[in-house]
């Protein structure tokens, strides 16, 4: 210790008015969020002492918060779901409305964006999800717009004491963004009385009630699981201010979709493909597990193959392929499927049997190469 | 014992400013993490400035993005020692660096007893000098009860 320095000089002279006591510290400061700007700080009662005619910037908070843009995107984005952009739309229009009353000192509570997310697989439930932090980030609702997703395995422990700190971490990280808690009543099981999934739910209660300036929480899952999830805890469902269901897609939409998923892949369906991409719709839509959206996407993926298969035989064949080939998904590629061949085991009537006729030796070449 | 003094604790950075306000915590942060740096939270009821070992609450935080999760630490820490000195570390985790970048105090303990000095006669009737909080001859644990 060097010597030369002596205590007293070690200890700062007493500060006196100088703020260093806990006292000083404002709690309202805490989370304090939104404060009204300085010139109307004067005014103690906003809604009867600020002139009724006061004229607001409405056009630039528009354009500031890119409202337009964010509903532009939603449109060309996802293929129907209008009850979801419409609850978007709304959401955004609120936000705008209490961003223009801060600014001129009228109180606006930041309201909760808690979500539940609820319908049939696929139908786009986590597609959603993802995208709603960078809405929200865009219209300023929340600082940061990343969406941390969590299951069941992310979020309760093993064992005794290991809930706790595992879903405050993950609540943690999530702050400033999304928490998306995809399958969420896995969380929960009611059978079980020492399962610890309690913990979590009663820690994911206390955070969305307290800290909705912070951090928005999205649950999804099936519709009838996720009743029963909110049936056996209390008071989930009451904190969660948007109730979104959506609704399985009509075979035109999904048409739709498969469309926008070759068209960002860079495909083409020749129109008998097309064609024939529809009337596979219509025989899956009535089959069991057909999961919407995303049966959509598998069934594209596995005519891609069939694709690639189709114009390696080609060129085995000694034929030039060129970009077109690369690009055009044909009709044969589609009714290869095993959805029709199931349609012609059944001998239902089916308007496309020459194109089936032709396709079915491809299939089997197919299957064999692909065991070599 | 001597009445109070006044006399309060002050390291880390801003220790000559008033105590941070929650927004000035989360602003500052925020800038930590901004810069990649770590987000940890300790606390201490040993308030000699030579205590560099505190105790920590928890793990550093080195995936945060935004100050919301580390003012959330802060406001759990003080809960649960609220007569207790916390503080805030973000370490730069920057090869070259590895240090903290920045540290500062956000909570202390309402009442302070100060120091006491300590004399004590060395060969040749050299004096030493040192200095000895009074809230440590308490033992661990009991130093600040209101």
């Amino acid at each position: 210790m060097a010597q030369g320095i002596t205590p007293e000089k070690l200890i700062k002279p007493p500060s006196q008015g100088t703020g260093m006591y806990k006292g000083d510290s404002n709690i309202d400061d805490r989370f304090g969020a939104d404060k009204p700007s300085e010139e109307f700080a004067q005014y103690s009662d906003p809604l009867r002492e600020i002139p009724d005619d006061l004229e607001v910037d409405a056009e630039k908070l528009i354009t500031d918060t890119k409202v337009k843009e964010v509903l532009h995107q939603l449109n060309t984005e996802l293929v129907a779901l209008e009850i979801v952009k419409e609850r978007i739309s709304e959401i955004a229009h609120l936000l705008l409305i209490d961003r223009l009353r801060r600014s001129i000192g009228l109180e606006a509570e930041a309201p909760t964006l808690h979500m539940s997310f609820t319908g049939n697989p696929g139908t786009g439930k986590t597609t959603v999800a993802r995208k709603m932090g960078q809405i929200l980030w865009k219209l300023g609702y929340i600082r940061k717009g990343h969406v941390v997703t969590a299951s069941r395995d992310d979020l309760v422990g093993q064992y005794v004491g290991h809930t706790a700190p595992k879903t405050r971490e993950v609540i943690k990280r999530a702050m400033g963004g999304v928490l998306f808690i995809d399958e969420a009543y896995n969380i929960y099981r009611l059978d079980n009385e020492r399962d610890y999934g309690q913990e979590t739910v009663e820690m994911l209660l206390e955070v969305m009630e307290n800290d909705r300036q912070d951090l928005v929480v999205i649950m999804a899952g099936y519709r009838d699981k996720m009743d029963r999830f909110f049936s056996d805890v209390p008071g989930i469902s009451s904190r969660i201010a948007h109730h979104v269901d959506f609704p399985d897609y009509t075979a035109e939409e999904l048409l739709d979709i498969g469309r926008m998923i070759m068209e960002q892949q860079r495909y083409q369906f020749s129109s008998d493909a097309e064609k024939a991409f529809q009337e596979y719709l219509q025989i899956r839509l009535t089959r069991p597990h057909f999961a919407n959206g995303r049966s959509v996407r598998n069934a594209l993926d596995r005519t891609r193959m069939r694709q690639a298969i189709r114009l390696y035989d080609a060129v085995e064949k000694g034929r030039k392929l060129t970009k077109k080939d690369l690009v055009t998904i044909e009709a044969e590629d589609i009714l290869a499927s095993r959805v029709f061949d199931d349609l012609h085991a059944l001998e239902l009537p089916s308007g496309n049997g020459e194109a089936k006729g032709k396709s079915k030796p491809r299939a089997k070449a197919g299957a064999s190469k692909a065991k070599k | 014992m001597a009445t109070s003094t006044g006399l309060i604790i002050r390291q880390g950075t801003f220790s000559t400013l008033p105590e941070l306000t929650d927004d000035e915590i989360r602003a500052q942060i925020q800038y930590g993490i901004d810069n990649g740096w770590a987000v940890s939270i300790e606390y201490s009821d040993d308030p000699h400035p030579r205590n560099t070992y505190w105790d920590m609450w928890g793990m550093p935080m080195f995936d945060l993005k935004d100050a919301a999760g580390g003012l959330y630490e802060v406001n759990k820490c003080r809960e649960a020692f609220p007569n207790s000195y916390v503080k805030v570390s973000l370490y730069n985790p920057k090869l070259t660096k590895q240090t903290i970048g920045l540290q500062f105090m956000v909570q202390r303990p309402k009442h302070e007893p100060g120091f006491r000095l300590v004399r004590s006669e060395g060969p040749h009737r050299r004096i030493f000098y040192t200095m000895e909080p009074y809230a440590a001859e308490k033992p661990h644990g009991d130093r600040y009860e209101d």
